[in-house]
């Protein structure tokens, strides 16, 4: 038997000695250095701290006041009209909106991320379309998200997706779940195309070919070997996907409706009633309460920041979790 | 083997087949993206072609306008075009550039302290730090900027001579220039910084061993070898960094001020104080005056002009990618 020859896999050059974090004591101190470099070197230090220290400042102060401000029952009950801040309800309806808009937003960027992806690495023929659809990606990216809302005021309205939103007398509200998320999932797309295309261009050639060398159809090998293998990208896409729709204000303020509550479309079947109708978002409830907003509650916007920063940060730490787990278990790319 | 049957072998996930569908789904994607382009110019025209280029030019108060746009709309009368997107667009210039030359000089420092200077320690705590810096919703930092950052500019920064000296033109309470720029800063330098870094830790060991055999010290070797040659990265994230940069409106509708306002240098350091609306946060403030035709076409107009910026940068970021490729970097 042949022994196998070890080449290396493709995409990575040959193991460098680390540059930078050579053994210690061979690093060479700053002690040598000019003044002006040593300024240099301790600007560096004051960035990077001063970087940790915004943070911090950020995390600690939005803890502190969410820790003053919100009360249980917020998370329970719906907003409400009133004069004062005990009047006015809580956000229940702006947390399961956030919920709901993550879930359909990830359920549709995910499928098209990762055909996008499969189909720009392991087919990509015609080459143009495949420059072209890179390019397409790179654009979504680069689109505010202000422009595709209005977008999806137009796509919405139209009478033919009526069934999509409310519609009253032939005009087509255009506002609803639905279409929110739709948008939603165009501001997901990039990150999730990013992740699984990083994923899948750092699975080896070799292992395509041993899997077409027992028969596997291309198809096969993506579905059964390429994309179980790149799942740790695939998970980071859909988490940074899953934070930035979360964190999107501008196409909520625009697509899914001026209002603090659900709005269920009366007459319609148990879930596309509320899908179809109107409602809100944490972030959409940070915005209002904030004092530039409609509400004015700076105690209950502090709340519900509370609530979405404690999202964004659990969300963080599924990233480090899927990254250290990846590594653990010594996927190609980690 | 004609009685094998393999599942995977069957017609209906035969290759031809999946490769067809997943192009499907690709041109679809892509034909989405000229259809928002087509639709977006097409409803922006109007505004367009009734102002010619003055519309990117000054004249009259841009508020004013705004509300003589949407009003016209709804009463049935001769429609009102007017509008010129001067201030509009001299105060979206003013804080993405500064938030972008804040941006630059603070990530490049922080990049090449994670990749280079700071010690194992720092550089795993500064890592995680910028990926929660720009992980935070862009509502957050809007609401510690209106609740913290603009009562203290208003407060203990501007003194009251010079919230006098300009009384008579503009009120300075804190929604300033300089808390926007600050807190646009924070939001883009992040995403600078990661895409800095990984420029950094592809540049090649052997010219930086190189520079280092010669005696040159790590400073000045990462200043001189390292950061120039990861200079499409440099490009790169910057030119995302505007985009992102130009496009924000959530934040900005919340603390930029959101008057009409051209800030004028000429008034001295003070026009750092002074209150402005860029671009992308009058469409959301303005987002109800959506059903008003000449309103709705106005409000497309500004799209139109974000789409392209953020299109332009799109283009010089990708290029720019192309070239780091072509040197083996990213």
């Amino acid at each position: 038997m042949e022994p196998s020859v070890a080449t290396p896999p493709p995409g990575r050059p040959p193991a460098a000695p680390p540059r930078g974090k050579a053994p210690t004591g061979a690093v060479e101190g700053s002690a040598t250095w000019s003044v002006l470099d040593r300024l240099g070197l301790a600007f560096c230090w004051a960035l990077g701290l001063l970087f940790c220290a915004i943070a911090v400042a950020i995390v600690v102060y939005l803890f502190l006041q969410g820790v003053k401000f919100l009360k249980l029952d917020q998370l329970t009950t719906p907003a409400a009209t009133g004069f004062s801040e005990t009047q006015t309800g809580g956000f229940s309806d702006a947390l399961v909106g956030t919920l709901i808009v993550a879930t359909m937003g990830i359920a549709l960027a995910l499928p098209t991320g990762i055909a996008i992806a499969v189909w720009l690495v392991e087919y990509g023929r015609p080459a143009a379309l495949a420059r072209v659809t890179e390019l397409t990606i790179e654009a979504i990216a680069g689109i505010p998200s202000i422009v595709l809302a209005l977008f999806g005021t137009v796509i919405f309205s139209s009478t033919a997706l009526g069934f999509l939103s409310r519609s009253n007398e032939g005009v087509v509200f255009g506002r609803s779940f639905f279409a929110a998320a739709a948008m939603l999932s165009l501001v997901a797309l990039p990150l999730v195309v990013a992740s699984t295309r990083q994923g899948l261009e750092s699975i080896p050639r070799h292992v395509r070919e041993a899997s077409y060398a027992v028969g596997k159809t291309k198809a096969a090998t993506v579905r059964r070997i390429l994309l179980p293998t790149a799942r740790p990208q695939v998970a980071t896409g859909m988490i940074l996907g899953l934070g930035r729709i979360i964190g999107d204000t501008a196409i909520i303020l625009v697509l899914l409706g001026a209002t603090q509550n659900f709005a269920p479309v009366e007459g319609a079947v148990f879930p596309f009633d509320y899908l179809r109708g109107a409602g809100t978002t944490l972030t959409n409830f940070v915005y209002e309460a904030s004092p530039t907003g409609n509400l004015n509650q700076p105690q209950k916007a502090y709340a519900a920041a509370f609530v979405l920063l404690l999202m964004v940060l659990g969300l963080n730490a599924a990233a480090d979790l899927v990254h250290r787990r990846a590594r653990k278990a010594g996927t190609w790319s980690h | 083997m004609e009685g094998e049957f393999h599942p995977e072998y069957g017609p209906k996930w035969s290759d031809q087949r999946v490769e067809r569908l997943l192009g499907a789904l690709v041109v679809f994607v892509v034909g989405l993206l000229l259809a928002m382009i087509a639709v977006v110019v097409a409803r922006a025209w109007p505004s367009f072609a009734h102002n010619g280029l003055a519309w990117f030019g000054a004249g009259g108060d841009v508020d004013d306008q705004l509300n003589a746009i949407s009003l016209s709309g709804q009463n049935g009368l001769d429609y009102v075009w007017t509008f010129h997107a001067w201030p509009l667009i001299w105060s979206t210039i003013l804080i993405t550039g500064g938030a972008v030359v804040c941006g630059l000089v603070s990530a490049l420092f922080v990049s090449v302290f994670i990749v280079e200077f700071a010690p194992t320690w720092m550089s795993n705590v500064l890592q995680p730090v910028v990926r929660f810096l720009a992980s935070v919703p862009s509502v957050i930092y809007g609401l510690l900027g209106v609740l913290v950052l603009v009562p203290f500019i208003g407060n203990h920064l501007v003194t009251e001579p010079e919230k006098a000296s300009v009384a008579g033109v503009i009120s300075l309470t804190g929604y300033s220039l300089l808390a926007a720029v600050i807190v646009l800063t924070i939001m883009i330098a992040p995403l600078m910084v990661s895409i800095f870094s990984d420029g950094l830790r592809a540049v090649k060991p052997g010219w930086v061993e190189g520079s280092l055999a010669l005696g040159v010290n790590r400073w000045r070797t990462t200043w001189k070898i390292a950061v120039r040659a990861a200079r499409p990265a440099i490009v790169a994230g910057t030119v995302l960094a505007v985009a992102r940069a130009i496009g924000e409106s959530v934040m900005l509708a919340m603390i930029s001020g959101s008057v009409g306002f051209p800030p004028n240098p000429a008034d001295g350091l003070i026009f750092i104080y002074e209150p402005s609306r860029p671009l992308a946060p009058t469409i959301v403030k303005n987002v109800d005056q959506l059903s008003s035709k000449p309103a709705n076409a106005t409000l497309f107009a500004i799209a139109a002009v974000l789409l392209f910026s953020a299109a332009l940068c799109s283009l010089a970021g990708w290029i720019a990618r192309r070239a780091m490729r072509k040197y083996g970097a990213a």
